[in-house]
């Protein structure tokens, strides 16, 4: 720092990247101790919150005669109280190369919807093993559901190597058992790491008391994990979040790039009115862009006056996503009340909300073998059927109207989505869609169609183009009417 | 090849207009509340740079505790003039007309009436169904754990133990009538991320950050400023001039001072980077109790 002029050093800062990364273990694998250690060593924390991190360790710590990072990392009352993570804590630190967001997220089995939340934006997982136990179910769980997640990049930290001699053998052991397990997984980048949270070792220097380890320490890892191709930069998805129209001359179309890139003079197309037109400008604040790409957000208007509101998805005329109200999904339920599968709910994807109704759940998830438990194999019952809090399953949607999505697997924006309780309004659901389903095939019927046969009725041909346009504004509204003339 | 990377204060502000966009496309009745603070002045600078070229669709609300820094104020009346807010005053008159104040009544009770109730009754008047707020997961343990789209109830409670699951960015915008929601776009900012964006985009801020010469009065331990002839004269004959800058504002008799040199953003990032204590040491009111912050914003505080 001191030879570092300021200006030098705030004119490198600013141009630092950021990796956000999710960090899970079970109960005592030395999750948070390990953040702690992060966050001191990078000397992020500051001397007032280590006096009283001093005083609280010797009043309620359990690490003994060391201090107790977890302490540091749990940040609620209760969780204080009962020695335990209830939820996700987000940290921040940062090095000379860059910045960091870790979502602390528990371990326990009754929290899996925290790991889910902790993980969603994650670029990297930390995965810890306590070298004394090596993989256990835990660990396959939580590798199960970063895969689930589609997260790229997983580091298995085999923690508490000083317990073991750091014996090298250990370490081979449980990295043999771990790459078994995982090969099934299709994790693109696993990285395994030995090393003690406790006592620093290969957490931000390379230790000497494992010589035979050839990898580099876990902060440099962080640190030098390229994740700038992570992103779909192929397909341009942009759901239009707001239409900007501050006076009669400007109509632009705000929003985020979900995915690929977008430039000036491009011929774009709006779903669902499949109208196409051409990219004018891509306006910012800073002033007009020549491209765009994820995660930005711009205003972008169009060389012709179509119609296009939130919800629209503007997209390349050869590059299209699935146009469907039937589709496939992983689901992790995370309400306490469990799922009525007869109850509506709202669906919200992208900028995009809609009713959404359950058509049937496929299989439900093991996960802690990954087994698919159904009905026909016997491993459900109509009674255990209907998913609860944590539990994943494959489930099988229709919605009100059409959703652009692509399969999570190849874009996580436009494949993401949450299911709001309409009566709670709580969040009661994730979802990571693979594909549409043929309606047919499921046996899904518009049983709420409603046909009103005009003659029948006996109304005069006179109000027909009336009653028509009546129609028009509710089926906006998603409310089907089918008229017979 | 085109360049395709962000860098972290480019991808931050990107995630935080995403937010506040979110919010003016979901909420029939949104406002951004304003501390005259720092990271309020981020805030609102994001807001401008969301609905550019247009104007920001909601109104600026401060809640004004009447012993807000007289510099404070002025800067409000300014930057609202001068950036074409709609800008919203409130206080708590019946308090305010009862003689509430720090000196008077202590920093708990000054801060529930002035602070958090005036904030419930100001939203509860203007029928607010979403409230923006300049709050950082790193400023505080509780704060670090809550989400982006804070859901509160009728009473504007946080129940902390039971806040809706928040992932990607597809934020849940669903409250009942007489609900709300709180809304954190700088969420994921750090303090440091906050003078680098003041710095790199020439954010105007309250001149109070910088370092100068300041009437000041130690009160155990506290440098407190003072503004105005309310300070007790016992303690305001204590005056003596200090060179001095604050890191947080708020209200002058709850707010210390720390000594400094730093008058330029280089030199407070550089006082920042090798100082020795967190920003909310400052303010007195997180002292009051144990976890107090948390119990406050259990009660609906921000």
């Amino acid at each position: 720092m001191e030879t570092l002029n300021i200006k030098e050093f705030l004119d490198k800062d600013e141009k630092k990247d950021l990796l956000r990364f999710l960090t899970a273990g079970s109960v005592d694998d030395g999750k948070s101790t390990l953040i702690g250690r992060l966050l001191f060593d990078s000397k992020k924390i500051y001397e007032d919150q280590l006096d009283a991190l001093e005083r609280d360790s010797k009043r309620m710590g359990n690490a003994g005669d060391h201090i107790d990072y977890a302490l540091l990392t749990d940040g609620l009352k209760a969780e204080r109280e009962q020695g335990i993570t209830i939820d996700v804590a987000y940290r921040y630190f940062s090095t000379n190369n860059r910045k960091f967001i870790i979502g602390d997220t528990p371990g326990h089995e009754q929290y899996t919807r925290n790991m889910i939340t902790g993980g969603s934006t994650a670029n990297l997982a930390i995965i810890l093993v306590d070298a004394r136990t090596g993989v256990i179910t835990q660990t396959c769980r939580h590798t199960y559901l970063v895969s689930l997640l589609g997260i790229k990049h997983v580091v298995l930290a085999v923690n508490k190597m000083d317990l073991m001699d750091f014996s090298e053998e250990v370490y081979n052991k449980i990295v043999a058992d771990y790459k078994e397990f995982v090969s099934s997984l299709h994790i693109p980048d696993i990285t395994c790491i030995p090393l003690s949270a406790l006592e620093g070792d290969n957490v931000v220097e390379k230790s000497k008391r494992t010589p035979w380890y050839e990898g580099t320490c876990l902060l440099e890892f962080l640190e030098t994990v390229p994740i700038d191709q992570d992103r779909n930069f192929d397909d341009f998805r942009y759901p239009v979040q707001y239409v900007l129209r501050p006076n009669l001359d400007f109509r632009g179309f705000s929003g985020k790039v979900a995915s690929g890139i977008v430039r000036k003079g491009d011929t774009v197309m709006a779903l669902p009115s499949g109208k196409t037109s051409k990219v004018k400008s891509i306006v910012t604040y800073e002033g007009e862009l020549e491209y765009a790409f994820p995660p930005q957000c711009v205003t972008i208007t169009l060389e012709d006056e179509i119609d296009i509101s939130r919800g629209d998805m503007l997209v390349h005329p050869d590059n299209q996503p699935v146009q469907d109200r039937n589709f496939e999904a992983m689901l992790v339920w995370m309400d306490e009340e469990p799922m009525d599968i007869t109850k509506q709910f709202f669906l919200k994807h992208t900028t995009n909300t809609t009713r959404a109704r359950m058509e049937g759940i496929q299989y439900k998830v093991n996960v802690n073998t990954m087994e698919q438990l159904t009905l026909e194999n016997g491993k459900l019952t109509p009674e255990t059927l209907p998913m609860k809090l944590n539990e994943i399953g494959n489930v099988v949607f229709t919605t009100g109207k059409e959703l652009f999505f692509d399969p999570y697997t190849k874009n996580k924006q436009t494949g993401a989505f949450i299911l709001i309780d309409p009566i709670t309004n709580n969040t009661s659901a994730v979802g990571m869609i693979i594909d549409r389903v043929d309606a047919n095939q499921f046996g899904i019927v518009d049983s709420e169609e409603l046909i009103v046969n005009l003659q029948d009725l006996g109304i005069a041909f006179s109000h027909y183009e009336a009653i028509e346009k009546v129609c028009e504004e509710l089926r906006k509204n998603e409310i089907k009417i089918k008229l017979v003339k | 090849m085109d360049k395709k990377r962000l860098s972290h204060l480019q991808e931050l502000e990107a995630e935080s207009i995403h937010i506040i966009r979110e919010v003016a496309a979901e909420f029939e009745n949104p406002v951004m509340l304003y501390s005259i603070g720092k990271d309020s002045s981020v805030m609102v600078r994001l807001a401008e740079k969301a609905f550019a070229p247009g104007k920001v669709p909601f109104p600026l609300m401060h809640i004004d505790s009447m012993w807000k820094f007289r510099e404070m104020v002025e800067f409000r009346d300014n930057y609202a003039k001068e950036f074409g807010w709609n800008l919203i005053v409130e206080y708590n008159r019946k308090a305010y007309e009862a003689g509430v104040g720090p000196f008077t009544h202590g920093s708990k009770v000054h801060t529930d009436l002035m602070k958090t109730q005036a904030l419930l009754q100001a939203l509860d008047k203007y029928k607010f169904d979403a409230a923006f707020g300049g709050a950082r997961r790193d400023e505080e343990k509780s704060r670090a754990k809550e989400r982006i789209f804070s859901f509160r109830d009728k009473f504007h409670q946080w129940d902390p133990k039971n806040q809706r699951p928040e992932l990607w960015d597809t934020y849940n915008a669903r409250v009942h009538k007489g609900e709300s929601i709180r809304v954190f776009p700088i969420s994921n900012w750090t303090e440091l991320d906050v003078w680098q964006y003041i710095r790199l985009e020439n954010i105007p801020i309250v001149p109070l950050y910088y370092a100068k010469e300041r009437p000041i009065v130690n009160m155990d331990g506290s440098l407190i400023m003072v503004d105005d002839d309310r300070m007790p004269e016992e303690l305001s004959s204590k005056v003596e001039m200090m060179m001095v800058r604050f890191r947080t504002l708020g209200c002058y008799p709850l707010t210390g001072a720390v000594e400094s040199e730093a008058d330029t953003i280089e030199k407070i990032v550089e006082e920042m980077m090798t100082t020795t204590k967190s920003e909310r040491t400052t303010r007195v009111i997180d002292f009051d109790q144990e976890a107090s912050m948390e119990q406050k914003k259990r009660e609906g505080y921000f």
